[in-house]
């Protein structure tokens, strides 16, 4: 069920809900689509037409900064009407069901619901109970699934290590509560990396974690050996007053990533971080600041994921050039090539 | 009013009968069940033939909503599911709105039966106060005014302290206590078992430990104050072989399983569907098949419905915000003969387990077709199958994982204290 919910009948992407369900193929589809709108927001005119008169509601039950403004960067790079919902503070106060409030939406006529919710299951929930013609983005549910993040990831390993194949990637920190976490592992998974591994103390870890596809290890300085990707995971100041942790800097000399540590891994490891960064807790500046660090070329790339995961989920997307991973750029597309490419198949 | 039922398979497994017979009744009561009494002139005949007749369901935990959860559903919507279902005796869970703390509630919800025609309904009196887990309720007051037992529902006492007090006073005056196991610290708001498909979907997850723990600190209270305890609704392998542990002891201890613990794993659960959202959850393969040999072995004596219907609006959300709990009176009997089809017990267990024995639980004089007994009757043809869907459901809830599936057996005729209340 949730397998197909994501696809329409030919088999296209229609939600972007988790990873699960989708296979390598169209992983890939992803990261070469995001490959040819790289080169969009580096143009002069920072514009593609493919969403014109499609209107896009960032419904966001959870607060976030970073998450919020890449989709809206995306959906304006594509010329979407965006509107942005802060339900925290509004609809949901007021006593409204989720369902209301989104059959209210529903009823302006909207194209593409973006959603963060902090339960699992929420973005599930909204696709399976929304009108047929909206598509929804799932932008973080509850600890379930992030999956953009996991494609943005990903699609900055790809620019870096060309690969997935002989890749070892280890996530380090909260993995028990994390959605970014569940979607890094399953998409490194779909897509082949030899190893992921997770590094945490056993109170922020699942039950049957080794389940998900990973192998388990409590000691960052044993963890680290031969890692290609060390993906470090913010760590909520929560976690201490709930008996997770005894305190921060416990936690950073344990699993704190420093550049003494990081010099376990292999010597052309990248390090990366969905963000925001705790300074001092997971990571220190030395190694967030530093040459191995990719932090901030993830925030930049996350807004080609999502403008692919867009065009694709309204079927307007330009056909991606095969095999990217050998020549980036091949499938970079300028902004007016873009509008010239037939894709009006979704009634643009 | 004289009723007979002939041509059918009499099973009565606290008489250890099993043949081909007919069943007399009179005045409400059973009046034989081998020889014809002299003189017996029947109002009502009902022919069993290719049926099966036995003693009427005894269910030890339901919900059947009304008085401020009248949305979700009614006396008079459910006690129809009920007899539909061949239950004739309800024990109701005291987590009502508001909660069975007093004597005058005891009483509302006599008079509730009454009014909807389906008069053994039985409140489980709050063993606290408004089932705050504080202060002790007025127990002896709940059991004159009719309570069958005492309990705390899915509510947690504050603590060891209390629990003890509260057992021991329960004991005083010789009132059962069933117990739901439930560490409320250790399950942490969860949702899902702790297992591999919470951590998959990110589900806060509820460990069995939760029940676990909570079991073995009541069964050490139970020893202690000489309380008799019946723990409801077990739903891991560690549970039945504590329960099993503790009979071998010497301790008075009973315990059931709702019937779709012993269907359903984390395994079957369709991802983030509600319908699945149940407490104690849906656990592994291996605490099912513990269960089932628990129920096989007599160290689970009964199969309850823990029955909660739900209205829509309850179970439309993101999972973790729904409402927990299954619509599961009408598909009681055939999930019990699913068991019996699939060999894990026998069909006279099965029938016990949801007749003679929660009425022996209760210490009531019934689940039998005992002469003299009340002539509570369920007549069911095993071999009927029939679609859940809207056209065969009478509970206002709608809230089963078992919706549109094709299930096999279905009750024909339902008599309660020799009053038919259901006939298909």
């Amino acid at each position: 069920m949730t397998d197909n919910l994501q696809l329409n009948a030919e088999g296209k992407l229609k939600h972007f809900l988790s990873i699960e369900g989708l296979d390598k193929s169209l992983l890939t589809e992803i990261l070469d689509t995001a490959e040819s709108f790289a080169g969009v927001s580096e143009n002069q005119v920072k514009k593609v037409p493919l969403l014109r008169g499609k209107t896009i509601v960032n419904l966001f039950f959870e607060n976030s900064t970073r998450t919020r403004t890449t989709f809206e960067l995306a959906a304006t790079r594509l010329s979407a009407d965006v509107i942005n919902m802060n339900i925290a503070t509004s609809a949901t106060s007021k006593g409204e069901s989720l369902l209301d409030t989104i059959r209210n939406l529903e009823s302006m006529f909207v194209d593409m619901f973006v959603v963060r919710h902090s339960l699992s299951g929420a973005a599930h929930f909204i696709a399976q109970q929304t009108a047929p013609h909206i598509s929804v983005i799932n932008a973080g549910d509850g600890q379930h699934a992030h999956p953009t993040q996991a494609m943005l990831d990903m699609f900055t390993i790809r620019q870096i290590k060309k690969d997935f194949s002989n890749l070892r990637v280890a996530i380090i920190g909260d993995i028990l509560h994390s959605r970014v976490a569940r979607s890094e592992i399953q998409a490194l998974n779909t897509l082949g990396a030899a190893e992921v591994r997770v590094i945490a103390p056993k109170t922020l870890l699942p039950a049957h974690v080794e389940s998900l596809g990973v192998s388990v290890c409590h000691n960052l300085t044993e963890g680290l050996k031969d890692i290609d990707v060390v993906m470090m995971l913010r760590l909520q100041k929560e976690r201490m007053s709930s008996a997770l942790l005894p305190s921060e800097s416990e936690y950073f000399k344990c699993f704190g990533l420093t550049e003494e540590k990081l010099k376990i891994a292999k010597p052309d490891a990248i390090v990366m971080h969905p963000g925001p960064i705790n300074r001092g807790v997971e990571i220190d500046s030395k190694v967030a600041d530093g040459p191995q660090s990719v932090i901030l070329k993830q925030v930049s790339n996350g807004v080609a994921v999502r403008m692919a995961v867009m065009a694709m989920a309204m079927q307007v997307a330009p056909t991606p050039a095969r095999s990217a991973t050998t020549d980036r750029h091949a499938g970079s597309l300028p902004a007016s090539d873009i509008h010239t490419i037939p894709g009006d198949k979704g009634g643009l | 009013m004289k009723i007979r039922i002939d041509h059918g398979r009499i099973i009565d497994p606290a008489n250890k009968i099993d043949r081909v017979g007919s069943v007399y009744i009179a005045r409400g009561k059973i009046v034989s069940v081998s020889d014809e009494p002299a003189g017996f002139q029947a109002d009502t005949v009902i022919n069993a033939e290719n049926q099966i007749v036995c003693p009427g369901f005894i269910d030890l935990s339901t919900r059947l909503r009304d008085m401020g959860h009248s949305r979700k559903a009614t006396f008079k919507s459910e006690v129809r599911a009920a007899a539909s279902a061949g239950v004739t005796t309800l024990c109701l869970q005291p987590d009502t709105v508001p909660a069975v703390d007093t004597p005058a509630m005891v009483e509302l919800i006599k008079e509730l039966a009454e009014k909807a025609g389906y008069p053994q309904i039985y409140a489980i009196g709050a063993l606290t106060q408004k089932l705050e887990g504080a202060e002790l309720s007025s127990m002896l007051s709940l059991k004159q005014a009719g309570c069958i037992a005492v309990g705390n529902a899915n509510h947690p006492v504050k603590n060891l302290l209390i629990l003890r007090r509260a057992m021991e006073y329960a004991a005083s005056h010789d009132l059962l206590l069933m117990f739901r196991s439930n560490d409320f610290w250790l399950s942490n708001n969860g949702c899902a078992h702790e297992g591999a498909f919470a951590s998959r979907y990110g589900l806060p997850s509820i460990p069995e430990a939760a029940e676990t723990v909570a079991l073995s600190q009541c069964l050490e209270l139970a020893e202690l104050t000489g309380c008799r305890v019946h723990f409801g609704q077990l739903s891991s392998k560690r549970s039945v072989i504590k329960i099993q542990q503790a009979k071998k002891y010497g301790l008075k201890v009973s315990a059931d399983v709702a019937i779709h613990q012993l269907h359903l794993t984390e395994d079957d659960m369709v991802p983030f569907d509600s319908a699945y959202h149940v407490l104690p959850p849906f656990r592994t393969e291996q605490d099912k098949q513990y269960l089932r040999r628990g129920l096989a072995g007599s160290t689970i004596n009964s199969i309850c419905s823990d029955h909660q219907p739900h209205d829509l609006d309850a179970k439309l959300g993101a999972f973790p915000e729904t409402e927990p709990g299954i619509s599961s009176l009408e598909t009681l009997l055939p999930l019990m003969l699913k068991l019996v089809e699939q060999q894990a017990i026998t069909l006279e267990q099965g029938i016990a387990c949801l007749s003679a024995n929660p009425s022996r639980v209760l210490q009531m004089h019934s689940g039998a077709l005992t002469p003299g007994f009340a002539a509570d009757v369920c007549v069911f043809d095993p071999d009927i199958e029939w679609e859940v869907n809207a056209k065969n459901w009478l509970s206002q809830g709608v809230n089963t994982p078992f919706w549109g599936q094709t299930l096999k057996g279905r009750v024909t005729h339902t008599l309660q204290s020799g009053k038919i209340i259901y006939r298909l």
